[in-house]
Order: structure tokens, then C-alpha cells, then sequence
């Protein structure tokens, strides 16, 4: 039951072979199984879980089901949700009670999903590893001292060690596709302004998308059914026709074009990750996949291109966070300014302010030009070398990370060397492209473990379908997409 | 040694739209504490601006009517500072792109020494921007804490901007004042400055007359009054100059007026001030405005008040001098229209008595001209009656009384007080024979060629009429009688 993939449960919970409240009940019980030591959850509350799951099956019962109603699944804790704390994984929000529905949240409640909960996830989303949590590390399933990537580390963890049936994450640099490489998962950031934003605590604002992240590309089409269309709340929300991401998922491959780009295959990439890779490009050989060598030249220039743009909207967005309406404020100061700098000193953590800084020290009077205005004239840079691309394939086809999941601690006094983690997920938020990643094998450790590996998949603006499409067709040859750690069952 | 001072102003004006410029909550002034204030004023963890089209629709009003560029794409961008009643840390605001570019706004200045009928100039416009206000620190509201309404939070403002164009303390409360009837006239302000709805900032420098470069400015702050802004830049010229002729030097500074003492105070300097960390919003998309936009903003256009006075001219036949009184506010221009239109009969006659009577009462009462206890329908049947000889001019304006105090419509009034005009010749010719009998020394007067003996009968013709013969008839009849 618990590695069966959305559709199979919908088939089971339609045909009452289980109900919604038992299932519910299952990873529950699994979750307090588990998650004492993994972790991935942040708050949990039975009784609205519960409670939604009953209202599922009653809604089964009236027959008025859609595809997700009864099916439990995990919020990464950076949507605000009505009723739930709401803590972004920091201090600052540890008391937060949500007063309204983020949109992600309320279009999951409107297909009948039920909450059970909210995952773990680096500080305000910044982070490749989940250590900058407030809320404590979580484990890797894979390798219980392994992290399990970043930011939305509690979501791809609770997917991996099967403790939900599926999970949301966002995306603001590589947020969702890395995590799911370490942990071994399928996780897709769509095109920016697909899903809206409201409701999604803000890291930045120009990069931030939501996705799913699930155990297989089909679950994540019924989940971006669910998450996408225009919202009027966000002016960033595109104003689309609604589409079926399951569409094209059994199109034959045939004939599709595949990019290659040499920079990812670069110095910089792992060897035992770049074999796993190269397996999984002749794969798409043998399904009738056209292989095209293209360049992104200015891959290099994205992580710093993307760390003075990214912390000026976070110095910017984190500044309502002052201890004046809602969140901490420190017991005791002397004045307003006092106030302000003890609940914020105590209120966000190491990385947070690390940003802060940074973004406030780019955007000031005589660094503005040299830094912020830079920037953004090598983002355009970066989304005209994909521009360039697609015009010589169709999908391109690489790495998610330079490694698979590394040790906790390992890089965390090294800012700079766990940036790197996104080396190759970056320049798809810059470019506002829709970016995935799907497991395609495991590498040894020398202590016998089996860790994932996941392989990108970038396609053009709205192209989902056409991604979930070649990951599926992929997900029909092999099966790293259903094994499980060890230990989880 | 002569100085001149240099003045520029930047003006916040809060846009009459039903709800804040990037939240649905109301503007309303007045509401309890924070009851007005949505999720997005309160800047909750997620909540996202949406701009409001009719804060645009305004802005594109207001530059049509000053004959500014108005920017097709224009960027809103954060002003981040942390502030109690700012809750989001920053101010939403357009800086380096606004929606409204270059324009003028021609004013007159009253008479004074050396100009005794005043002089017009135009006054230049470097931009008008849309941004959110913030919300309002209360001190004391409770002991020893300061309490903060967000009700005012996100409330839609057009910043005006001018070049420092102005040369005096008059010129620019006349700019001020213009500029203030032309935000109602068009209908994007409510005008209310005890509310905060027009409020100035004025930057105030000092040269020697001549020089090319500026003084060193300070800014006077959110100066809700014209009395104070004219009392302010004397005293801060003076100020000013009276520093430099002492040997001392300005410092750029914010500076506030005190109406108590009359003087202004520095607030902070600006090498202090913060760094305000500008940069594009990326919560909204940059404001596209287009051609077609703006020709349907055209259509729903008032006429401007320029634009009136030129036609009352020429239409009505009116002096330059009436036709600007006239459209002095958009209130006397709508009330003038209307009771020319009811009336029908000469437009002069109309002008004349909402310049004149109407005026006069409502200046004496401290009435804004939409409380006029006379509708303009009301008037025009007072007209239509001195049209039409039932009553003279005199009458009229004692009829008018009656009218202001509630006593009833034009023609009630006649009726009732009996005074509708004598123009039965037999019955004046009585009257004037009476006049003559008794008066046969002012007739011996007129006979000796004495043309003021002429009129003096007629005022007592008139006086023995009590004011109701035709004074048309009364001074021909007269005329016949003597010549006889």
C-alpha cells in the first residue's frame, strides 16, 4: 500500500477497498513510527488530518470524488495554512498560527487531499541540506547520517521513506529537484507564474515556484492538475488555460531531441554521479531519443548571478518580519530600535542572516549598480543561452547535483562549497524555466550504502507535459523510482 | 546684497478610489482602529500586492490634465526602511520609472507690491508617481506603549513632483491652491487637507539674485494648510538668509513647521536619513499603459478648467477676469453651467449673480458652494423673473434673501411679499405726479439744468413705489412728464 503509486490509491479508495480514514491512518501510525528519528515533520495536528479524511470519504460516498480526494499528503511548511502552525522552519514563526489558506493549500483541500502536515525544510527555504531548520536536521532514508538536501528536505524525505503518499515542495534555486536527487525522488519546479505564490511565505519573489514532489512522473501530473491556474492574488500568475499534465505521458519518445550541455559534464560533477548520468541518457537512446551537444555558457556565472539577486529580495521580504504584529519579539528591550534588532538577532538563524546581510550589502546606495543591476543583466544573459538551446532540442538532459547526499555537518561551515550544490538547478529558476528531477540509479558508499542519483530534465516555458511525458516514458523502463531504503518498511 | 529663494514642491495626494492601491480594503477616513485593514496591510507571512486600475486611472487623469508624458511602462519599486506603521518593512512606491513624466500646471499670482494685477506663470512638473501610504503611529495609547492603525496602511497616493520653478512664498501657494482645485476638479482628490488627503512637502533654498547654482535646500514636511505653508517658507527664508549674511552655512535638512511659534526646526539632517535600498518590486509586473488606455480615460475626461474659461469667453461673452472666476472650482463652474442652463436668458446675468450675490453670502456664511442653500434651478427662476420684468434687480436681490433663509421658491416669495413689479403706466404715472407735486424744488432744479435733480426723482418715484415700478418705465415716463 504505501509505495502504490496516486492512481492505484484513488482506484482502492474508489472501489471502498479502503477508506480514506484508514489509509490516513497508516502513515500516521508510520509517521510516528518514523519520524521521531527522520524528522520530516515540523507540525502535525490528527484531528484536522482526520477530519478531512473522513469528509474525503463521505465525499466518495456522494461520488463527487476528483482524482486526489482521500489521498494524504505532506505541505512543505513554508504555505501559510488555516489552523496550522506555520513556522517556514524558523524561530521567527515558531508560534505562527496560519490565518488563511495559502492557494497551493486551498487548491489541495478543494480536490479533496487530505494535510498530514507540515514537512521540515531549511530556514525561510534557505538551504541545500535542511540543517538550517530551526526545527532541527533531518535524516537522508537512504543513510540515516546522510542529509537529505534542501530546502524542502522534510517533503522529499516524508516521499522517500514513504511517509506520505505524496508531498509539495518550492523552488527557488533548486529547492525541489536537488532534495529529490538525494533522496531519490521525482520533483518537478514548473515554469514561474504556473502556480501561484500566494500564501507561499516569500524567499524571492522572481524565483520562488511551487511543485510536487512524488514517488513517479504520473503522480506528479494528477499533482500539478491540482496545483496549477491563474490566481488574481498573485499578479505573477499567468493567465492560462487550464491543461491535463497526464496528456502526454504515454507519447512514444520517438524523434524527441535531446540537449546535452557540455558545461554539465564539466569539472565540478562527480564521477560516480556522471556514469549513473550517461546510463540514463542511453536509455533515452534506446527509446528513440535524438541526442543534440549544446553549450549554456554562462552556467558558471548563475550561482553568483543567483547569490546577489536571490538574498536582495530575501533582505527585502524578510524585512516584515520585526516583532511588531506577529511572530517573535524578544522579552526584553530599550527602545524600538533595540526592539527590532533582539527579535531579529534572535529570531532568524545563521544562514538567514548570512542573506540578509548579503542582500541588503548589494542593494545599498553605490553597490546597487555593480551588483543588483549586473545581475540581472546576466540573467537575461543566462535565459538567451537557453533561448539558443531550444532551438536545438527539445528537452535538455543532465544532473541535478554535482553529488549524491553528502554527510550532515559536512559542508555546514562552508557556505560556498554547499552553494555549489545547485550549480546546476540555478540558472532554470534565473531562466524561469520549468526544471525536474527523476531518480536514475544509486552510487556505492564505501560503507555499502546505495545512494540516488537524479537526472534533470529542463524543458522550454509550459512544456510540462512534454517533461512528465519523457520522465514517465522512462519511469516505464526502469524502476530506481519504487525501491525504498532499507529500514522504512 | 538680494536674495532670491528657490522653491520646489512635492505633493502627496490620496486618490479617491474605492479601495487601497493594492489591497480590496476601504479608505474610508475615520474608521475604529485597524478595522480597515486587510491581510495584505498587515503584511501576513505570503500575502501579495495587486494593483489597483483605478489608482492608474488617476495618475493618467492627472497627467492628461497637467499635459504630461504618461510612461507605458512604468515600475513600482520597494523603499525599504523599518517602521513601526510600515508593515512590510517597506513602502511600495515608483522611483526610477513613474507613471506620470514632465508636465505644467499654469498659475496666477495675486497682486502685490510692484505687481498690482498679479502675473501668470507656469509652474514645471517633473513627475507624478503612485505609491501606498503608510499607517499611523499612536502614541500614548496605552501607558507607556504606542499603538499602531493600519487602517491608513496601503491607502493610494499620487506624488507630485515640480521643479524648483517657484520664486516666493506667494508663488507657491498659488501653485499649491491650483493645484489643489485641480485634483477635485478632476476628480481624483477629495481635496480634505485636516484629513491628510493633500499634503506638501516644500523644499526651500537660498541664492543671491543671479546666481546660476542652488542653495543648499531644506524640506519642510507635510504642511497641511496654505496659511502655514505661507508662514513657513517666510519665516524658513528668513531663516535661511539671515544664516548666510552671519557668515554661516544651510545643512540639508528636514525640517518641521511649528504653527505655535511660527518657526521650522530641523527633524534630522539628510546625511543621516537612510538608505533607502531601492529596487523593482518583484511582486508586481512593471504598469503597461496603453494608447488606447489613455484615449479611454480622454472620453471620460472633464473639461478642464483652462479649457472652460476659454470657452465661457468666447461663448458667453464674458471678461477674461469673470470667466476665471468662474472656474475657479469646479464646484462655482458646475453651479455657474447649471443655473445658465435653467435660466436661458443671458449668461452675463447668471455670472453676475453667482459671482456677486452668491458669492457674497456664501463667503459671509464660511459655505463651500455645494452647501448653498439656493440651487442653481432656484436661482434661474429668480432670473427668469428679472427676464421678465415681474420684478427689477433690487427686488430681485431681496427676494434672494428670502430665498437663502428657506422662505421659499422665487415666485412664492413675490407672491406672498407682494412684490411683483408695477408696470402699469397709468399707476406710475400717478405715482410720478404725486413725486412732482411734492417735490417742486428738485423740478425747478432739473428745469435750471441740473441732470442730478433728474435722478433724485426717479429715486423717489421709485421710493414711493417701494421699489416695485419698472425703473425702465418710471425713468421714461419722468422723462415725457418734465419735457412737458
Amino acid at each position: 500500500m504505501i509505495n502504490s503509486s496516486l492512481k492505484q490509491l484513488g482506484t482502492l479508495l474508489a472501489e471502498k477497498k479502503i477508506s480514506s480514514v484508514e489509509l490516513t491512518q497508516q502513515f500516521l501510525d508510520r509517521i510516528d513510527q518514523h519520524n521521531p528519528e527522520i524528522n520530516a515533520y515540523i507540525a502535525l495536528d490528527k484531528e484536522i488530518t482526520l477530519a478531512q479524511a473522513k469528509a474525503a470519504d463521505q465525499r466518495i460516498a456522494q461520488g463527487s470524488a476528483t482524482a486526489l480526494t482521500g489521498i494524504p499528503i505532506a505541505q512543505k511548511d513554508i504555505f501559510v495554512a488555516k489552523g496550522w502552525q506555520t513556522t517556514c522552519g524558523s524561530k521567527m514563526l515558531e508560534n505562527f498560527i496560519g490565518p488563511y489558506d495559502a492557494h497551493v493549500i486551498k487548491q489541495f483541500d478543494t480536490a479533496g487531499a487530505v494535510n498530514l502536515g507540515k514537512t521540515n525544510m531549511d530556514e525561510f527555504a534557505m538551504g541545500s541540506s535542511n540543517e538550517t531548520s530551526y526545527f532541527g536536521k533531518v535524516q537522508n532514508p537512504w543513510d540515516r547520517s546522510r542529509v537529505p538536501g534542501g530546502s524542502s528536505g522534510g517533503s522529499a524525505a516524508a516521499v522517500a521513506a514513504r511517509l506520505c503518499a505524496a508531498a509539495t515542495g518550492t523552488d527557488t534555486g533548486g529547492s525541489i529537484r536537488q532534495p529529490a536527487s538525494l533522496c531519490g525522488l521525482s520533483g518537478l519546479k514548473p515554469t514561474y507564474g504556473l502556480v501561484s505564490r500566494y500564501g507561499m511565505i516569500a524567499f524571492a519573489s522572481s524565483l520562488d515556484q511551487a511543485g510536487p514532489m512524488a514517488k513517479s512522473c504520473e503522480d506528479m501530473a494528477l499533482m500539478m492538475n491540482v496545483m496549477t491556474g491563474f490566481d488574481e492574488r498573485d499578479s505573477t500568475s499567468l493567465q492560462r488555460e487550464k491543461e491535463d499534465y497526464t496528456r502526454d505521458l504515454n507519447k512514444p519518445l520517438a524523434g524527441l531531441r535531446v540537449g546535452l550541455p557540455k558545461e554539465y559534464f564539466a569539472e565540478g560533477l562527480g564521477a560516480d554521479v556522471a556514469k549513473v548520468i550517461e546510463e540514463a541518457i542511453a536509455e533515452y537512446r534506446k527509446l528513440g531519443a535524438e541526442i543534440v551537444d549544446i553549450s549554456l555558457p554562462n552556467t558558471q556565472l548563475s550561482i553568483p548571478v543567483y547569490y546577489v539577486l536571490a538574498p536582495a529580495e530575501a533582505s527585502s521580504n524578510l524585512s516584515r518580519f520585526d516583532g511588531v504584529r506577529y511572530g517573535h519579539r524578544a522579552a526584553q528591550y530599550d527602545d524600538l530600535m533595540d526592539m527590532y534588532c533582539k527579535s531579529r538577532a534572535e529570531g532568524f538563524g545563521a544562514e538567514v542572516k548570512r542573506r540578509i546581510l548579503i542582500g541588503t550589502y548589494v542593494l545599498s546606495a553605490g553597490y546597487y549598480d555593480a551588483y543588483y543591476l549586473k545581475a540581472q543583466q546576466i540573467r537575461r544573459l543566462i535565459a538567451q543561452d537557453f533561448e539558443e538551446a531550444f532551438k536545438h532540442c527539445d528537452i535538455i538532459l543532465g544532473p541535478t547535483a554535482p553529488s549524491t547526499a553528502f554527510k550532515a555537518g559536512e559542508k555546514a561551515d562552508d557556505p560556498v562549497s554547499m552553494y555549489l550544490q545547485d550549480i546546476y538547478t540555478i540558472a532554470v529558476n534565473l531562466a524561469g524555466l520549468p526544471g525536474m528531477s527523476i531518480p536514475a540509479g544509486f552510487t556505492q558508499t564505501v560503507d555499502g550504502k546505495s545512494l540516488p542519483v537524479g537526472l534533470q530534465i529542463i524543458g522550454n516555458y509550459f512544456d510540462e507535459a512534454r517533461m512528465l511525458n519523457a520522465g514517465h516514458a522512462y519511469q516505464q523502463v526502469t524502476d530506481w523510482h519504487s525501491r525504498m531504503p532499507e529500514g522504512i518498511a | 546684497m538680494e536674495w532670491e529663494v528657490v522653491i520646489g514642491l512635492e505633493t502627496h495626494t490620496q486618490l479617491q478610489t474605492k479601495s487601497k492601491i493594492f489591497s480590496g480594503s476601504s479608505i474610508a477616513f475615520g474608521a475604529a482602529p485597524n478595522t480597515q485593514a486587510s491581510a495584505v496591510d498587515i503584511a501576513l507571512p505570503g500575502v501579495l500586492p495587486v494593483l489597483n486600475k483605478e489608482a492608474v486611472q488617476c495618475a493618467i487623469k492627472f497627467g492628461l490634465a497637467v499635459d504630461a508624458e504618461i510612461s507605458p511602462r512604468s515600475v513600482f519599486a520597494r523603499k525599504n526602511y523599518f517602521y513601526p506603521d510600515l508593515p512590510k518593512g517597506y513602502q511600495i512606491s515608483q522611483y526610477e520609472l513613474p507613471v506620470v513624466g514632465k508636465g505644467s500646471l499654469t498659475i496666477h499670482v495675486g497682486a502685490s507690491a510692484g505687481n498690482e494685477n498679479g502675473y501668470e506663470k507656469t509652474i514645471n512638473i517633473t513627475r507624478a508617481h503612485l505609491e501606498e501610504d503608510a499607517g499611523k503611529s499612536v502614541h500614548g495609547a496605552s501607558e507607556g506603549m504606542s499603538g499602531i492603525d493600519l487602517n491608513r496602511a496601503g491607502t493610494p497616493l499620487l506624488e507630485i513632483v515640480t521643479e524648483p520653478d517657484m520664486r516666493s512664498a506667494a508663488e507657491a501657494v498659488a501653485y499649491a491652491k491650483k493645484l489643489h482645485e485641480l485634483v477635485q476638479w478632476i476628480g481624483i482628490c477629495d481635496g480634505n487637507m485636516q484629513e491628510g488627503s493633500f499634503r506638501c512637502d516644500v523644499n526651500v533654498s537660498v541664492r543671491k539674485k543671479g546666481a546660476e547654482k542652488l542653495g543648499t535646500r531644506r524640506e519642510i514636511k507635510n504642511l497641511n494648510s496654505f496659511r502655514f505653508m505661507q508662514q513657513a517658507i517666510e519665516y524658513e527664508t528668513r531663516w535661511q538668509i539671515e544664516t548666510l549674511e552671519d557668515g554661516g552655512t544651510i545643512q540639508q535638512a528636514t525640517v518641521l513647521f511649528n504653527p505655535d511659534t511660527g518657526e521650522t526646526k530641523a527633524m534630522r539632517s539628510k546625511e543621516e536619513a537612510n538608505d533607502y535600498r531601492y529596487f523593482p518590486d518583484p511582486d508586481l509586473l512593471p504598469l503597461q499603459i496603453t494608447a488606447s488606455d489613455i484615449e479611454a480615460i480622454k472620453a471620460v475626461m472633464p473639461e478642464l478648467p483652462a479649457d472652460m474659461k476659454a470657452r465661457f469667453e468666447g461663448e458667453y461673452s464674458l471678461s477674461a477676469y469673470d470667466a476665471a472666476a468662474l472656474t475657479a472650482s469646479r464646484g462655482i463652474a458646475d453651479y455657474f453651467i447649471a443655473t445658465t442652463a435653467a435660466f436661458g436668458g443671458d449668461a452675463k446675468i447668471a455670472a453676475n449673480w453667482v459671482m456677486g450675490a452668491v458669492a457674497a453670502k456664501l463667503n459671509e456664511e464660511g459655505k463651500d458652494i455645494s452647501a448653498s442653500p439656493v440651487s442653481p434651478t432656484a436661482l434661474a427662476s429668480l432670473l427668469k423673473r428679472i427676464a421678465d420684468n415681474t420684478i427689477s434687480n433690487k427686488i430681485a436681490r431681496e427676494v434672494f434673501e428670502a430665498m437663502w433663509a428657506g422662505e421659499g421658491d422665487a415666485d412664492h416669495i413675490i407672491d406672498k411679499k407682494g412684490l411683483k413689479q408695477v408696470t402699469d403706466s397709468g399707476a406710475i404715472e400717478s405715482i410720478i405726479d404725486e413725486v412732482l407735486a411734492a417735490n417742486a424744488a428738485m423740478v425747478e432744479e432739473f428745469k435750471a439744468g441740473k441732470e442730478k435733480a433728474f435722478n433724485a426723482l426717479v429715486g423717489q418715484a421709485m421710493k414711493a413705489s417701494k421699489g416695485k415700478a419698472n425703473p425702465a418705465q418710471v425713468n421714461e415716463l419722468l422723462k415725457k412728464k418734465l419735457a412737458s
